[in-house]
């Protein structure tokens, strides 16, 4: 089996963000760039799924943060080899273009399974891996909650908001998943001793024979700010009984909510 | 051609809250931009009804779409797209706008912005606003390509009031495809818990991993609720724990939430937490960590042992809804 997993190098969920000057994006200076929790239960999925039938676990990311490090982080996590896509023309592409990007590298590979998280903690697209699945032209199971294979076919359970569904298809396919699908392993250090040692390729987008113009976003992100701020709250005073009553009075008077 | 298409979803034949928003949103920015509006409904339902709400088209596929099938929902779509040729294409940001909408964008090669809160007329195009990393952030997105898809957080926009009016309803039949029969349904398990209640709620409470037990939640967060007419949720901790269903769970993984009034009881305050939540226009949180997280966005706190407080809460409630 050989099984696919797409890393994007997002920051910390508890990062403090700040808007870069032109609000075109992120000021990057001091985060901290982590697998999101998401891929991290992809990633296991993937890990899991070749230990116990055999064959490959190979990551993918192209270039956003600090890839490299996150891929040796996957690597140590039990991936075989990563693959970065690495070229400066994929900075301001939109996910369509992250997913000629993936398909090209995935498509020189030849796999059976690829895992990629429900949504990027960044941008929270939900759009890339059903972009890979159509420019593979392969099936996609989206917000996958588990994930099994029986003989050559999948069986995954999606969860639909309202109502789950198991559903049952031929390999290859592309899925998404819920971090909920998998506990990550905890990295030990031998392992992530060995990850260095393993092979991580960098590729242009020549390599995968694609060029700047065939990745041109059409989607395009400005105006980046801060929600509007909420007015300053406050702390109520009193014992239980007071507060409780204090409140109440704030619900229907002041807010009036009640 | 032009104008808006907007994707007109419906359960058995009845058309959901998400449909009559879009299509509301649609009318308002056709309006400003001098064009129409179209819809496309996908199998059997009552389209002419649609014209009340702004369609002046409405793009029926007919297929057999009683089970949800992501290739066969994809090509419909496309089809429909290149009946309509529509500048702008709107999709609910529900499960068919994460799951099938990125497919199809990728079939015509435009580009799609994902889950907008807002969408406006800027220099004759449409531009959407929308959360991201968890809501910390809002950023504009537009796209250069037609047609320009959008897909849109549910209950964002207002319901539109109906019209006078019809739509003319043009048939569209969709070939069948083996290659639809790739991924086949074993097993559905529809949930009990009937989800417009909460993401359609005026006020909830909302309780934490601090409840501790089934019975915790059930004899506190319930009926603190139900004095208030509200509807109860929970945290990812919360349900994990097994106090309440997966499908009261509020977060960037369960329900994004919009109230009126929202009451966090034992709830830390945790960014996916607040990634479903944060919009809420008032929230209180009662914690009895007074540096919880969750305070920094309460619009009153109460610094306090919930058990101790709730019940004191639903009796004044209680005591409001008798005085009238
Ligand atoms: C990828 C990912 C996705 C996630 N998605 C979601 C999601 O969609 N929704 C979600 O909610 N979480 C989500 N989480 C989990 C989230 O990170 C937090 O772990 C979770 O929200 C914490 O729930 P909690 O506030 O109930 O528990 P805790 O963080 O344990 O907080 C409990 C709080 O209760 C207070 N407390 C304890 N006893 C009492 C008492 N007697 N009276 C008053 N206060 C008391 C404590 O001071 C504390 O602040 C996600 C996590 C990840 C990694
Ligand atoms: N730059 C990237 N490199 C590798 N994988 C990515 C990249 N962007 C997105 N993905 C994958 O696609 C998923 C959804 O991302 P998105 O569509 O951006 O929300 C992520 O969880 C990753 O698995």
């Amino acid at each position: 089996m050989k099984v696919g997993v797409c890393i994007k190098s997002t920051p910390d969920a508890d990062t403090r963000l700040k808007v870069a000057a032109g609000a075109t994006g992120i000021e990057t200076a001091g985060i901290k760039w982590v697998i999101s929790d998401y891929e991290k239960g992809a990633l296991e999925v993937g890990v899991s799924l070749k230990e116990k039938l055999g064959g490959e676990c190979v990551l993918y990311s192209v270039g956003s943060g600090d890839t490299e490090k996150n891929l040796r982080d996957g690597l140590a996590l039990g991936g075989d080899r990563a693959v970065m896509v690495d070229d400066a023309a994929t900075k301001g592409t939109d996910a369509l273009g992250i997913a000629k990007a993936l398909a090209a590298a995935i498509k020189l590979d030849g796999l059976d399974i690829v895992l990629c998280g429900r949504q990027a903690t960044d941008d929270e697209n939900s759009q890339v891996p059903a972009m890979v699945a159509e420019l593979l032209g392969w099936p996609h199971i989206s917000f996958v909650g588990a994930f099994a294979i029986d003989g050559t076919d999948f069986v995954a359970s999606r969860n639909m908001g309202g109502a789950t569904e198991k559903v049952r298809g031929a390999l290859p396919v592309v899925v998404t998943t819920e971090d909920t699908i998998a506990t990550p392993r905890y990295v030990k250090l031998p392992e992530i001793m060995k990850a260095k040692s393993k092979k991580l390729e960098k590729k242009n987008l020549a390599a995968l024979g694609l060029s700047a113009e065939a990745i041109a976003p059409a989607a395009t992100f400005s105006a980046y700010s801060p929600p509007p701020s909420r007015p300053a709250g406050r702390k109520l005073a009193g014992d239980a009984a007071a507060q409780a009553k204090e409140l109440v009075r704030l619900l229907r008077e002041e807010a009036k909510v009640i | 051609m032009s104008g808006i298409l907007v994707l007109a979803e419906h359960e058995g034949g009845k058309f959901r809250k998400g449909a009559y928003e879009l299509l509301g949103k649609a009318k308002e920015l056709a309006a400003t931009l001098g064009t129409s509006v179209s819809a496309v409904v996908l199998g059997d339902a009552p389209c002419t009804e649609l014209g009340a709400f702004g369609a002046a088209k409405v793009y029926q596929v007919e297929a057999d779409f009683s089970q949800y099938n992501t290739l066969q929902i994809v090509r419909a779509l496309h089809a429909a797209v290149q009946a309509a040729d529509p500048d702008v294409l709107l999709i609910s940001g529900n499960y068919i706008g994460k799951d099938a909408a990125p497919r199809l964008v990728a079939r015509l090669g435009t580009g799609q912005g994902s889950d907008c809160t807002e969408l406006r007329v800027e220099g004759g195009a449409v531009v959407g606003r929308r959360p991201m990393y968890a809501g910390k952030l809002l950023a504009d997105v537009k796209i250069s390509k037609r047609p320009a898809v959008f897909t849109l957080r549910p209950n964002s926009f207002p319901q539109p009031t109906p019209a006078a009016g019809g739509a003319e309803v043009v048939k569209i039949a969709l070939a069948a495809d083996a290659s639809d029969g790739r991924v086949t349904l074993v097993e559905r398990i529809t949930s009990q818990v009937k989800t417009a209640n909460l993401t359609e709620a005026e006020r909830i409470v909302a309780g934490g991993r601090a409840l501790k037990s089934l019975e915790g939640f059930d004899t506190v967060i319930r009926p603190l609720a139900a004095s208030i007419g509200a509807a109860a949720g929970a945290t990812r901790a919360a349900s994990d724990a097994g106090y309440t269903s997966h499908d009261e769970q509020i977060g960037q993984t369960g329900k994004i939430v919009n109230p009126q009034l929202y009451i966090a009881a034992g709830i830390s305050g945790a960014i996916q937490h607040l990634a479903g939540m944060r919009t809420s226009k008032v929230i209180v949180a009662i914690n009895k960590d007074p540096d919880a997280p969750i305070f920094e966005f309460a619009t009153y706190g109460i610094v306090g042992d919930l058990f101790e407080v709730c019940p004191l809460l639903q009796k004044e409630f209680e005591a409001l809804a008798k005085a009238g």
